[in-house]
């Protein structure tokens, strides 16, 4: 089963209106051959008004849609060669399991005989053979976004749009379900578009992350990128956890409770600013910038501990479980990492081992 | 869209032996008009009872005075089609195209949908004589454009019965699917939509035929006959025989009803139907 490796999708400068509402606007991404890119931001930001655009459920209201390099902005969805995976359950429920698999190559005129082997070679591959013949309201939520996943790829779509396809679940069920989507969509090639509000699903599976921000696309990036060289404040508070923290920018430093730190940008930066630093990179210690413990919380491989300053600021340092802070507790912080810069920001800095 | 189907009955549900109750008492409610209607076509003259009035029915002599009720029946069917067709074919497209495509002209289509009900049938009457008059001189006599003012009368339970299917199923969702999938807007209705809103199409054409088969005024102050405006005709010369053919058209509607059910779900191979509870999931 090999689907069409190389279909490149483009959004070229889509704008996208609803009455006054302005919820895309400049909106441009390009998706390579096989690429998954996940498109990651806060709810209500545009993320699936962008897929819809992309799948013909929606008009663009300027801009142009390009796959393969062609404009389909004027082709109408079932033209399209998409597959698509709701944010809501959308199996047909008066189709057995294998039934809704078969639907789309019905659509496009295969025989049924063909159209149900194939149909339940994915449902196979999605781990569902055994429960073909079950109705959708036989199946449970998980099994259910298994089936909506055969269903959108059985037809070898030149391209796979995701919307949420696992927000309905539970946690355990997601983080399998987004490993096998990962699995099967490497193991196809299909270029993917995955629509999450979740960071650490984006993370996880993307070789591309897209931060969306009210309408726009914030940074584009590879996981570690977006780690660890945040464009903007936006980006370094929605992806992962960071503290906000005042300090005295000069030459290239910040002066953060006394102590020097590197600042992601050498240039320009002077006065007070605010600064963004990760919980892994603050370090509990006996002396260091005097602290009162808040709360502790032990999160299996390492522990997640709040502590207040002299100042009032609240920080979420990160450490390993051998320490155990109890709340009420005095002690002390550092900062450990270096510093890294970053030219497009004067205000974030962010430092890494 | 997984059907949670409720185990037990909710607390405040009769037990076994009240349920019966009502339902017996409702049984007798519904059977006391039709059971004394059987008795009074059993009546003979003089006091006892037999089956004279019914085989007078089929009695060759009386051929030419029953004859109204069967031109009358056959009018009625033509009106069940007509209402239904219209029901089908242009109320449904329109509701689904109103919930998919223009969902801010739902209230105004409701209020027009179910305006027809506040609308005493003597008052729609005095509207639609002077339309009828001129399809009189244009189309013709004819029984069937009648079938234009009963779709009208049939609208608004059609609606109820529609919309309700329509808010259950969340049809955005599998139209947009289908769509993705390749389907067409023909095939998005038929294949799709149709089956999902089954149970809404199908309550809304027995209510169409129910509506149709029992209306009396429109047709009475239309000159146009029908089986109700027949059996009036009948039964100022033979009470015994309106009565009969009352009950026989009950038993027809009933068995249309039931010829309308069977024949739709045979449409819809293995349908949605309820999981048993050997069928659920274990979570
Ligand atoms: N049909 C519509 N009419 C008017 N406004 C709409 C419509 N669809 C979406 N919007 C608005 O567009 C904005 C973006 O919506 P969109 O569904 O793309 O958000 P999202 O990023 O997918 O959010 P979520 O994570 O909650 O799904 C929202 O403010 C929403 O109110
Ligand atoms: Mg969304």
């Amino acid at each position: 089963m090999n689907a069409h490796t190389g279909s490149t999708v483009e959004f070229s400068d889509v704008s996208k209106s609803y009455g006054k509402q302005r919820v895309l606007h400049g909106f441009d991404l390009t998706v390579g051959p096989g690429e998954l890119v996940s498109l990651l931001g806060p709810s209500g930001c545009g993320k699936t008004t962008a897929l819809r655009v992309l799948a013909g459920l929606e008009d663009a209201t300027s801009g142009a849609v390009l796959v393969n390099g062609a404009d389909v902005s004027r082709q109408p969805t079932n033209k399209r060669d998409i597959g698509m995976v709701f944010q809501s359950y959308s199996l047909f429920p008066h189709l057995s399991a294998v039934r809704n698999v078969m639907f789309g190559l019905a659509m496009r005129r295969m025989r049924a005989r063909e159209a149900e082997s194939r149909a339940l070679a994915m449902l196979e591959l999605v781990g569902l053979g055994a429960h073909a013949e079950r109705y959708p309201h036989q199946l449970s939520g998980g099994q259910q976004q298994r089936v909506a996943l055969a269903r959108a790829l059985v037809t070898e779509p030149r391209v796979l749009l995701l919307d949420e396809p696992l927000s309905a679940l539970d946690a355990k069920v997601r983080e399998q379900l987004r490993e096998e989507i990962r699995r099967i969509q490497l193991r196809l090639g299909i270029t993917t578009v995955f629509v999450t509000h979740d960071q650490e699903e984006a993370l996880a599976i993307s070789d591309r992350v897209a931060v969306m921000n009210a309408g726009g696309i914030e940074q584009i990036g590879s996981p570690e990128q977006l780690y660890t060289r945040p464009a903007t404040p936006f980006v370094a508070r929605f992806v992962g956890q960071s503290n906000r923290v005042r300090g005295v920018a000069r030459g290239g430093m910040v002066d953060l409770y006394g102590h020097q730190v590197p600042l992601l940008e050498h240039a320009d930066a002077a006065g007070t600013v605010e600064v963004l630093v990760r919980p892994e990179d603050i370090e509990l210690s006996s002396a260091g910038i005097p602290a009162v413990v808040l709360a502790s919380s032990f999160l299996g491989s390492m522990r997640r501990t709040s502590v207040r300053l002299g100042d009032g600021t609240v920080l979420v340092v990160q450490h390993s479980v051998g320490q155990n802070p109890q709340p009420g507790e005095s002690l002390g912080i550092g900062w450990s990492g270096r510093a890294v810069a970053r030219s497009s920001t004067t205000e974030t800095a962010y430092m890494r081992q | 869209m997984t059907g949670a189907v409720r185990e037990r009955p909710p607390a405040l549900a009769p037990g076994a032996v009240g349920s019966r109750v009502i339902v017996w008492m409702i049984g007798l409610l519904f059977a006391i008009p039709l059971v004394s209607m059987a008795e009074f076509t059993l009546r003979d003259g003089d006091g006892g009872h037999s089956l004279v009035h019914w085989f007078a029915l089929f009695d060759p002599a009386n051929r030419a005075s029953y004859s109204p009720i069967w031109i009358g029946l056959g009018n009625s069917l033509v009106l069940c089609i007509g209402a239904a067709a219209i029901v089908l074919l242009l109320v449904l497209p329109t509701m689904v195209l109103i919930a998919l495509r223009f969902p801010r002209l739902r209230r105004p289509f409701e209020f027009l949908c179910l305006l027809p009900i506040s609308i005493p049938a003597i008052v729609l009457v005095v509207g639609l004589a002077p339309v009828y008059l001129v399809i009189g001189r244009t189309i013709g006599t004819g029984i069937w454009p009648l079938s234009l003012a009963y779709g009208i009368t049939v609208l608004p339970y059609a609606y109820r019965a529609i919309q309700a299917n329509i808010d259950a199923v969340d049809i955005a969702t599998l139209a947009e699917a289908a769509r993705s999938l390749g389907a067409g807007w023909g095939t998005v209705l038929l294949r799709v939509l149709a089956p999902n809103l089954r149970t809404g199409i199908l309550a809304s054409l027995l209510i169409a035929v129910a509506v149709v088969l029992g209306e009396f005024t429109i047709a009475s102050l239309l000159n146009r006959p029908n089986l109700q405006t027949a059996l009036f005709v009948v039964n100022k010369q033979d009470p015994y025989v309106a009565v009969i053919l009352s009950l026989l058209a009950l038993g027809f509607a009933f068995a249309l009803l039931l010829v309308i059910d069977r024949t739709a779900s045979i449409g819809v191979r293995r349908g949605t139907r309820p999981p048993t509870s050997a069928e659920k999931v274990t979570p």
